[in-house]
Order: structure tokens, then C-alpha cells, then sequence
């Protein structure tokens, strides 16, 4: 039945319940897929460099398989009713990323550098832990609900992280930045990664419960609500704590992430478009008077603003600057329109950091702008799928959260890529799934996760309605 | 390896890319879900909407006629009176419930409705009974205050503050 009217000068509706079917072969189909892509693309690479199909790869292509294989067994068994669409995109990043580094491992420029080690084995090796990881969300967290007993400690948490790479000994200043720990025998963790998961549980905790104090005590001036001056206190502290990091670990990448996805949850969670106006206000504030004395970030931004300038001072040996913004920046634009094709760009010309940091530029040299546009969109399809998770959830607190993981992933790809292709200045954060790193990768895999946890308790449908016992007992009175 | 291969095998991996990005949008427009609500606003709409009432009663007719209960079972609630008039729910045998509570089938915006108001659920037989769900100022199947649960006769009005509902065919 469509709808009906009982007179025409009303206006009506019709409102009906479509259940969301459980989707988990469509998520197999598509995760099928999303292995084949990236077995192509390293047979592509395979033969464009020694015009032949690489050994590795059967063991490559069931490694990946085997990965995606008990990521989905794992969803259909204890999340059946989660998102199709985020574990295979999240396999298809992964993939590509995968083959991209072990392109980068073949270039014999790069091997000849002293700093060189086999990059993709260990992705490899990453990957797998970043799906255990995955597997372990999925099984152990029954509801995501559970997240928000933790709010506070998820707080301390999440500073003691923050922290972490300040305290002497511990912490390892990389190229200007200080954002890793150092473990002995384990190699080096960035923990702004993890911590990025454990503040969206604050933030979403904390929202949850002072959102109408922040939404509705407020004072209406110039079209705009300023709020009170006590609700005022978490942002300052939240910005002061990103103005920290960017002083102390000199990292605008991370401190923008941390603010940026606070501004996002609380405006979410208030509707008041008055705070983001005031977030971008403090935002611009912090960072141009950090900017003013710190000499690494100038630096970032010198190379932002002249990277032409910043190449040529690096080539004539001027100590601090770096040709690897415009190497970038070169690569993008010999990619052209449609690539070189895989393998056969000389992206790796940009050195050190062209697995991590500059991947994307080797994927617009090889890919070209299509390629670009077709990952990124990726990356898109995965938020979208996050905010939708959100728009679906019941609760106050899942909706918060959902919103916040995913703001957070748009935040991270938005700095990332916009570093690289000169939009905003470079900062120290790679690419979710796509570059190399540990840290990255464990942890956006297990973001994927809490994601579908909590899109799986969104689209599960409602219980079959108990039957009531009061109506079974009026039953047993009625005469007849 | 030759410059054919490599170029066909360059935009080979393009349109892989792309045909996946183009499936996983086919699967969210497929898997659009959640609560439909169509919502028809002007005097024109509602008007066409009559007329294919007006077509579709022998259809519905033959539906209902294979039902459990033959003709007279009702196949939709319909608002008749209050802010949600015109507003209509499709009965499928599952409970309706009536409220301001913002989960309920029905969220009535309305003073006078208590939030987990009343509900209407089918028994055993397949016919629809209204019950009262310790609300403040009541329900009201016709001029009578509920105190049991109650089977609704069809059209009869049920009154819940300034709400008026009613079940039809």
C-alpha cells in the first residue's frame, strides 16, 4: 500500500520499514574483486621491469586472498548484518598499496641508497597484524556501546599516547618531527595513530553527554550562538593541547587531526554552526603563531609556499631544505592524464620517503590523474560509508562516534594528499592503508573494524516483537 | 615486453580501477534502507494520488482476498486528525506503537500523548487490538476510555489527545 489521502488540502506521508538485508555475498563478490585488482597490478609491475611475471606471485595473490578470506568469515560470523562495501575497499587500498612498495622496492635508485631495506614484506607483515587486529575488534568488542564506560580513560589514554614521544629515551625525532617511540627489538610505533582512535571514544563519550549544555546555553550575537564561557573550556583545552603537540613534537598533521575531528564531532553533536567558525578561528590562530617561531614548520611552509625555490637550495647543499616537495609535484604532472603505467614512472627519484609519506605521487606518476580520481574516490566511498553507518545508528553514542572515526580517516587523507600535491604544507602522516607503516596501517584497520561493529548494530534488524505476557493472560480469562 | 602490451595493460588496470569504484557505488544504491517516508506535499500530487486510489481498489482487493482474515482485514492505519494527518502505516502483522518516545512507529507531537503511549498489535486471529499503555490523559476507541486491551473495528476512530487514528482497508 502506497499512501492514501483523506482530503486533498493535506498533506500526507507514507512511512514503511525496508530491512537491510544481511549483504555479506555481495561483501564476497566484491572482495574477490578487490584481490584480483592488486594481482594484476603486480603482474602489471612484474612486467613492465623484467618483462617477466613476478615469482611471488601466487604466494602474493593468496597472502591477500587469505587476509580478505578470514576478515569476511569473521564479519559473516560475528557482524552479519555489517557495511558490504568497507572491508573490501579497505583490502583494495591495502592491495594496491602493497604492490605499489614492493614497485618502489625493485628501483634500483632506491637500493642503492644506504637507509635501504625490503619494504614490502614487512606491509606484508603489517597488514596481517592490522587484520588480526581487525578480526579481534569484531569478535571481542560484542557492542560498541561498551566503548563508553572508557570515556575518561580513554582521555587519559589518549594524552598519555600523545605524550609518549616527548619523553626523552623513549621518543625519536625523525626528519623534525617527533612522533614515534623507539622499542627496543621492536622498531619504532607512531602512537598519534592509535591515539586518534582512543580520543574519537572521548570526544564521543564526553559530547554525548554535554551536548545540550554546549547546544542550547548559549547567547544569540551576529547571527551567531556563543556559547558560555564554561562550555567554552573543552575546545580550549583540546586547542591547546594540538597547540602543544605542534610545538613540542613540531607535527601539524597530527594536531590538526586532533582538532579538526574534535570541531567535527562537536558540531555534529550540537548542530551550532558557531563552533566551527570558532574552531577555524583558533585553528588559524594557533598555526600561524606557531609558524612564527617554530624553524621546522617556517620550513614546511617555505617549501609549501616556493617549492621551486626550497629545490634549488637543496640542490646547491643548503643544509634543511628539501627537494621533495617539487619532486612530487614533477611526478604528478608527467603522470599526465591516464600515467606511465605502473612500473615504468621515476617516481622514486623523490628517495627516502617515497613509500611513505610521497606515495601518492608515485601512484599519480604510474596511475595518472585517472588513477588519482579513482583512489581517492575510494577513500571517499569509505567515509561516505562511515557517515552513513552514522546516520543509521541508534544511539547518540555511535552516531558520535561513527562520525568522529570517519571524520578523522577524511581528516588524514585530506592532509596527506593535500601535503603532497601542494595545497596545504607538507605534514608527517601517511596514507591510510596505502603507505608504508606499521602504525597506519594496524590502526585504520582496527578503525575499520569499531566501523563495522557499530554499522552492524545500525542495520541489524529490529527483534520480532517478544510476545506479551499480559496479553497471554487476558487471554486465558477471556470467556468463550 | 612490447609498448602495445604495456599500454594495454596501463588502461587495462584504469578501467579495473574504475569498474570497481562504479560496482561499489551500484551496491549503495542498492542498499539504500532505513524508514521510507514519502513525503507529498501540494494540492496537484495529492490530487494524482487520489486518482490511483481510485484504480487501485480491485487490486487491492484481490490482495486482501488472499489473506487470512478475506475482505474486511485491514491493511493500513491511516491519521486522521492531529499534526500527522494523512499520515498512513502499512499493516504487515507487526506491532505499532504510539508515542512521543522518538522510537515508536508513530512519534506523535502531540501535549497531550504520554511517550510510550499506546500500541496496536494483531493476535493470534489476525485481528488488530488496541491497547493503552498506562498513558496519563488515556485513549479513546470511540467515546471510550480503553482499560483492556480492545480489537479495533474497522474505521472505528481511536482518540489519543488530539490525535485521531483509524484503521482501514
Amino acid at each position: 500500500m502506497s499512501s492514501t489521502t483523506n482530503s486533498p488540502t493535506h498533506h500526507t506521508s507514507t512511512i514503511g520499514a525496508i530491512g537491510a538485508p544481511s549483504r555479506r555475498n555481495t561483501e564476497l563478490a566484491l572482495l574477490v574483486f578487490a584481490v584480483v585488482i592488486p594481482v594484476f597490478a603486480y603482474a602489471n609491475v612484474g612486467l613492465a621491469l623484467n618483462d617477466s611475471v613476478p615469482p611471488g606471485l601466487l604466494s602474493y595473490g593468496l597472502g591477500l586472498g587469505l587476509l580478505a578470506g578470514v576478515g569476511h568469515l569473521v564479519v559473516r560470523k560475528f557482524a552479519p548484518y555489517a557495511d558490504p562495501l568497507m572491508l573490501p575497499l579497505a583490502t583494495l587500498l591495502n592491495g594496491i598499496g602493497l604492490v605499489v612498495i614492493w614497485r618502489l622496492d625493485q628501483s634500483k635508485r632506491l637500493q642503492a641508497s644506504n637507509t635501504f631495506v625490503e619494504a614490502a614484506p614487512r606491509q606484508l607483515m603489517y597488514s596481517a597484524l592490522g587484520v588480526a587486529l581487525f578480526v579481534a575488534v569484531i569478535i571481542f568488542l560484542k557492542d560498541h556501546r561498551v566503548l563508553q564506560r572508557y570515556t575518561y580513560i580513554s582521555m587519559a589514554g589518549a594524552l598519555f599516547l600523545l605524550v609518549l614521544p616527548l619523553v626523552p629515551g623513549l621518543g625519536k625525532n625523525v626528519f623534525g618531527a617527533r612522533i614515534w617511540i623507539q622499542i627496543p627489538g621492536l622498531g619504532t610505533i607512531q602512537p598519534g595513530e592509535f591515539a586518534k582512535i582512543v580520543l574519537a571514544v572521548f570526544f564521543a563519550g564526553y559530547l554525548m553527554v554535554k551536548r545540550d549544555a554546549l547546544a542550547l546555553a548559549s547567547r544569540r550575537f551576529m547571527g551567531l550562538y556563543l556559547p558560555r564561557g564554561r562550555d567554552l573550556g573543552p575546545i580550549i583545552v583540546v586547542w591547546a593541547i594540538s597547540i602543544l603537540i605542534l610545538v613540542f613534537e613540531t607535527d601539524l598533521g597530527t594536531s590538526l587531526l586532533f582538532f579538526g575531528m574534535f570541531v567535527i564531532m562537536l558540531y555534529v553533536a550540537t548542530e551550532r554552526t558557531s563552533w566551527i567558525v570558532f574552531g577555524l578561528l583558533m585553528s588559524a590562530v594557533g598555526a600561524v603563531t606557531v609558524a612564527s617561531f617554530e624553524p621546522h614548520v617556517q620550513q614546511r611552509v617555505q617549501a609549501w609556499l616556493d617549492p621551486m625555490n626550497e629545490f634549488k637550495l637543496s640542490r646547491q647543499g643548503v643544509v634543511g631544505h628539501t627537494e621533495q616537495s617539487m619532486q612530487a609535484l614533477w611526478a604528478f604532472g608527467s603522470g599526465g592524464t591516464l600515467g606511465t603505467g605502473l612500473g615504468q614512472g621515476n617516481s622514486d627519484l623523490i628517495g627516502f620517503a617515497a613509500n611513505s609519506d610521497f606515495i601518492l605521487a608515485t601512484f599519480g606518476e604510474e596511475l595518472g590523474l585517472a588513477g588519482i580520481m579513482a583512489i581517492l574516490l575510494l577513500y571517499a566511498l569509505i567515509v561516505e560509508r562511515g557517515v552513513r553507518t552514522a546516520l543509521a545508528a541508534r544511539d547518540p553514542f555511535g552516531k558520535l562516534l561513527a562520525v568522529g572515526l570517519s571524520g578523522a580517516f577524511a581528516l588524514q587523507v585530506f592532509v596527506v594528499a593535500g601535503g603532497v600535491m601542494g595545497l596545504i604544507p607538507l605534514t608527517g602522516m601517511t596514507m591510510p592503508f596505502l603507505a608504508y607503516g606499521g602504525s597506519s596501517v594496524i590502526a585504520n584497520w582496527a578503525l575499520i573494524g569499531i566501523l563495522l561493529r557499530i554499522s552492524d548494530t545500525a542495520r541489524r534488524p529490529a527483534p520480532a516483537p517478544a510476545g506479551n505476557p499480559d496479553a497471554e493472560m487476558t487471554q486465558v480469562v477471556r470467556p468463550s | 615486453m612490447s609498448e602495445l602490451t604495456l599500454t594495454v595493460m596501463r588502461l587495462g588496470f584504469l578501467a579495473v580501477l574504475w569498474l570497481f569504484v562504479i560496482v561499489a557505488v551500484q551496491v549503495i544504491r542498492s542498499d539504500l534502507f532505513g524508514t521510507r517516508v514519502t513525503q507529498r506535499g501540494s494540492r496537484r500530487e495529492a490530487g494524482r494520488q487520489q486518482q490511483a486510489a481510485r484504480q487501485a481498489p480491485p487490486q487491492q482487493r484481490q490482495q486482501s482476498g488472499g489473506g487470512r482474515r478475506g475482505r474486511n482485514a485491514p491493511t493500513k492505519l491511516v491519521v486522521t486528525e492531529g499534526t500527522l494527518t494523512g499520515t498512513t502505516v502499512a499493516l504487515q502483522g507487526q506491532t505499532i506503537t504510539l508515542g512521543r518516545a522518538h522510537d515508536s512507529t508513530i512519534v506523535l507531537d502531540d501535549d497531550y500523548a504520554s511517550s510510550r503511549h499506546a500500541r496496536i498489535y494483531p493476535d493470534r486471529d489476525g485481528q488488530w487490538i488496541v491497547e493503552d499503555l498506562g498513558s496519563t490523559n488515556g485513549t479513546y476507541l470511540d467515546r471510550n476510555r480503553l482499560t483492556t486491551p480492545t480489537p479495533i473495528a474497522l474505521g472505528a476512530p481511536i482518540r489519543i489527545g488530539k490525535t485521531v487514528i483509524e484503521l482501514r482497508k
